[in-house]
């Protein structure tokens, strides 16, 4: 391989495998516990969901479809009156909070004009409607989120109240639920008032992990989008700054700088140790703080995972691209020693992602190893091509391609595993060698060295 | 627009790509958004399959909305042809790409200049109709097309083979339990000294379809899918089709008395001879299958009466119906199929032998009238398990929708002889054991179970049950506590009582025994 010591980007056909972004409800919707998501469009996307969500499905989820019929779609049925009759039944029914429309790519290509008819009928129901339009035309598996948040950027309250509020009661209560379990060993007065929002999905003990890495730092998060509730959105607006926890929301984090007026701290994404430490550091360099143990706490991290980086040090790995979480899921496997081939990813937004970019960089450096090519959009076909010259130890893949590669003898890891399990802050940073080291320590057994299992490749 | 959360057919392009990546080197290219070729997900995952599937996407996003997907959708099938070198490109719409009404023939026709391969656009309406009608259609769309073709190049042979022969149309890729019915049906007419002339869609190569009118007859063992390409192959080619699915034993002799009148059609002529099989039915019968004696055995006796309720596609519900009641005796209380196309013969099928029909798409139609009736075993889909779970009934899965779990390692045919074990089986373990049951709840052994108050029926909850009223109803037995407890409390209802007493249930029991 060609060694590159700057950053180079390729865009190729875009003819890859992922999931529909309307797959976020699967997440959302347990993440936001009062909500109802209702997805607009066909029956593919409802086919689409039933599979690819499983067994959730018969758990009565809060989530459904509005399935558009030919009449719908011929516009011989009124959009505001059949969304008005399903919105009354999932009120009366379940009552949410909170209903967030997911527009699909038909609902695109009709010009069904969601969000003119949400105003008018959540006047009508007395429910919050939020639209959010998470189509395959314009976006990736994981970017349905970043739709849905920054949609949702607009229905959190103006800062200054929410301030008003706090002074009223908050700041004494606040402190009493930290000082009820002192844990930390600092005076609360020292804990700065930062008016630091966090915005992400994430499962709400992983939030509390990187809430109390904060609070080592004497930072603390005065609120996260999205909240576990609909009515606790946080505060935003001018002086409140916002840092991002996923690298697919560059949506939500442009609704937060451009129209709720907030500060972009632009940091690398907390995973792995050297992400989560390097994630720290940026939002302590903001508020003036002097990172605090950190360099120790890495140490330790990194000390506690040596078994299983000895498994993958100097393999190679390919990331075929689907989720976006490749860059940082990269920058930290070869800070553990692997040898990264190519990172596909679906979008790049370098803006957004500066930070990591940057650390992906440094990272090479310091590992001293090429710094792998970057695949946007990538074409799934010419892939595999390079993957069996290549012959790459592990490549992390879509579903569709991973029993084919494992039968030419390519070990690989589903990377859809990495958007559900818990990823964030130092102390998963094992989660993430668990997940990787999973294929590569599973010992050969039967197929070990011995020729591929393909049926093509038998008979060809 | 519906609020739905569950279907039990598939959207339409799935069963054209089923059909397409069932034959060998065929290329389906899907018009749709990125995401939508989740399909991959679905054979790579369920059928465990090795191969990469032959499914692409030629992706819509704005650009295309912008600019027309012609000339992107012509270099797609170009640059397939040239990287795979198909057979056949199958151009298949989707719900998004039918609503651009954009002229995809003659994109398929600019194509074909282009490419090696044959090129061909499935002509299914996204918006009316599903995944099983679409495959049917799609089969019988290749089937023409290369009959055609065939006939136009006189490169046909119409002659029958010397031999009786038979073609099986429509085993398909994510079927259930398709391979294994395959297998088992590749048997059974060899037993007969019928050959197989082609099974298709499975592994056949276009370039073989031109000799499917040698075959003597065609079978098509699932009603949902095949009959377009027999009716097409009986109207223009003269040749016979069975559509009895060999599932159940009476079932299975009827499929077995239809092939032999179809083979003694043109055996005493061609081969001087005539065959019978009676012989071959009873033996099989008697001693390959064990269902015959099963059922009669002192085991089963213990199933009499039971209750059972079945759902599935019209094929699999209309026989599993019939072996229960008529093979079985197991009364069934409703018997239903989703498959809203076929009802009629559904209906005819199954007359007699249940109680209820229940024709619906609707899962939730099908889980309140489950919990209304309350059966001892469900048989039916994966959401009918689903539905038995939540429910505390078992049940027996015996029709797609498909789950990685019908796609078993062992052989598990639901047709022929095999087949008629296989659902013995799957019946009597859905049933809770005889003995075991009585015992447990005689002695109280390991029933540690609450009372099941779950219902997916919502019903009145204002009715309080007094403790003692509550431990007396622990004691009676499970299998009947939940309809007791219903009955009480419906009684309950009718007459005002807001607490159910001891003596409440009494009467309850009185009246509903008078």
């Amino acid at each position: 391989m060609k060694t590159t010591e700057t950053l180079t980007f390729e865009c190729e056909t875009g003819n890859y495998h992922t999931f529909c972004p309307i797959s976020c409800v699967a997440w959302l919707y347990q993440k936001i516990e009062d909500s109802f998501f209702l997805v607009v469009g066909t029956k593919t996307c409802g086919y689409f969901l039933q599979n690819a969500l499983g067994v959730t499905i018969f758990a009565e989820p809060r989530y459904a479809m509005a399935e558009l019929e030919e009449g719908d779609i011929s516009a011989q049925l009124n959009d505001q009156k059949e969304l008005e009759k399903i919105c009354l039944q999932i009120r009366d029914d379940r009552n949410p909070s909170v209903i967030i429309w997911i527009g699909t790519c038909t609902t695109e290509i009709v010009k069904m004009d969601l969000e003119g008819i949400a105003p008018k009928l959540e006047k009508q129901i007395g429910i919050p409607i939020v639209v959010a339009r998470a189509n395959g035309l314009d976006y990736a598996f994981t970017q349905g989120e970043d739709t849905a948040l920054a949609a949702m950027a607009h229905r959190c309250p103006e800062y200054r109240q929410c301030e008003t509020n706090r002074s009223k009661w908050g700041e004494t209560g606040l402190i009493e639920i930290h000082t009820s379990n002192t844990k930390y060993p600092f005076p609360e007065s020292q804990l700065t008032k930062s008016n630091l929002v966090l915005f992400g999905s994430l499962p709400s003990s992983v939030a509390s992990q990187l809430n109390s890495e904060l609070k080592h730092q004497c930072i603390s998060v005065s609120g996260w989008l999205p909240s576990q509730k609909y009515n606790e959105l946080p505060g935003l607006g001018e002086g409140v700054y916002v840092c991002g926890v996923n690298p697919f929301l560059s949506r939500t984090a442009t609704t937060l700088m451009r129209r709720r007026k907030c500060q972009l701290v632009g940091a690398p994404f907390p995973i792995g140790p050297d992400g989560t430490r390097a994630w720290i550091e940026k939002i302590c360099s903001v508020f003036n703080k002097k990172p605090d143990g950190l360099e120790a706490r890495e140490r330790r991290i990194w000390k506690n995972i040596e078994d299983y980086i000895q498994v993958i040090k100097g393999k190679s790995v390919f990331f075929m691209g689907d989720n976006l979480l490749e860059i940082s899921i990269a920058r930290f496997l070869i800070r553990c020693g692997m040898i990264v081939y190519e990172i596909g990813i679906p979008y790049m937004d370098r803006r957004y992602q500066a930070a990591e970019l940057l650390l992906l960089q440094h990272t090479c450096e310091r590992m001293k190893t090429p710094i792998p090519r970057i695949v946007e959009k990538p074409d799934n076909y010419g892939q595999v091509q390079r993957m069996q010259e290549l012959k790459p130890h592990l490549a992390i893949t879509g579903m569709a391609h991973a029993n084919p590669l494992e039968a030419r003898n390519i070990d690989t890891k589903w990377s859809v595993e990495f958007t559900f399990a818990q990823i964030h802050g130092s102390s998963n940073a094992r989660d993430i060698l668990e997940l990787v080291t999973r294929p590569l320590r599973r010992e050969g057994g039967f197929t070990s060295g011995s020729r591929s299992l393909s049926k093509q490749s038998t008979e060809g | 627009m519906k609020l739905a959360h569950w279907m039990y057919a598939g959207p339409a392009h799935i069963g054209t790509l089923r059909v397409a990546s069932s034959f060998r080197n065929v290329h389906a290219i899907m018009h749709a958004p990125l995401g939508d070729d989740h399909f991959n997900v679905m054979r790579s995952m369920l059928e465990r399959e090795r191969d990469f599937t032959p499914v692409t996407a030629s992706v819509v996003d704005r650009h295309v909305l912008a600019r027309g997907s012609r000339d992107k959708v012509v270099s797609n099938i170009s640059r397939k042809g040239e990287e795979q070198r198909p057979d056949l490109i199958v151009l298949t719409p989707t719900c998004t790409s039918s609503i651009l009404q954009e002229d995809l023939q003659n994109f398929v026709d600019r194509a074909s200049l282009y490419s090696e391969s044959d090129v061909i656009l499935a002509d299914v309406n996204h918006y009316r109709v599903n995944e099983l009608q679409a495959s049917d259609k799609t089969l019988e769309q290749i089937v023409r097309h290369y009959l055609d073709r065939a006939r136009k190049e006189d490169i046909f042979n119409r002659s029958l083979t010397d031999a009786p022969s038979a073609n099986i149309i429509g085993i398909l890729t994510s079927g259930f339990h398709n391979q294994h019915d395959c297998r088992e049906l590749k048997r059974l007419p060899g037993e007969l000294g019928v050959s197989i002339n082609q099974i298709i869609p499975e592994g056949e190569f276009l370039k073989n379809l031109k000799d499917l009118p040698r075959a003597w007859f065609n079978t098509v063992p699932y009603r949902e899918m095949g009959l377009m390409a027999a009716t097409l192959l009986e109207k223009e080619y003269g040749m016979p089709y069975i559509s009895t699915p060999p599932i159940g034993i009476s079932n299975t002799a009827d499929f077995i008395t239809q092939v032999g009148k179809l083979v003694n059609l043109w055996a005493p002529v061609l081969l001087e001879k005539k065959f019978n099989y009676d012989l071959y039915v009873e033996n099989q019968t008697k001693f390959v299958s064990q269902a015959a004696w099963f059922s009669k055995s002192i085991d089963c006796q213990n199933l009499a009466g039971k209750e059972a309720a079945v759902s599935g596609d019209a094929t699999h519900a209309a026989s599993i119906t019939k072996i229960l009641a008529g093979e079985m005796g197991i009364r069934v209380s409703c018997s239903g199929t989703y498959c809203k196309h076929d009802v009629g013969r559904f209906n005819e099928q199954v007359q007699g032998l249940c109680d209820e029909v229940l024709i619906t798409e609707d899962h939730t139609e099908v889980g309140d009238t489950i919990a209304r009736i309350e059966p001892s075993a469900i048989f039916g889909t994966q959401m009918e398990r689903h539905i038995g779970k939540r429910i505390d009934i078992p049940c027996g899965v015996i029709s797609s929708p498909v789950h990685i779990q019908n796609f078993p390692l062992g052989y598990r045919p639901f047709l022929g002889y095999e087949g008629t074990n296989q659902i013995s089986d799957l019946i009597y373990n859905s049933f809770n054991l005889g003995m075991e049951d009585h015992l447990s709840d005689v002695f109280g052994g390991h029933d540690t179970k609450g009372i099941n108050t779950k219902s997916l029926s919502i019903d009145n909850k204002n009715i309080d049950w007094a403790p003692e009223a509550e431990s007396e109803l622990k004691k009676i037995p499970g299998f009947v506590r939940g309809k007791i407890k219903k009955n009480t409390e419906f009684f309950a209802k009718q007459n005002n009582i807001l607490e159910i007493t001891v003596d409440v249930m009494y009467a309850a029991k009185e009246r509903s025994n008078s």
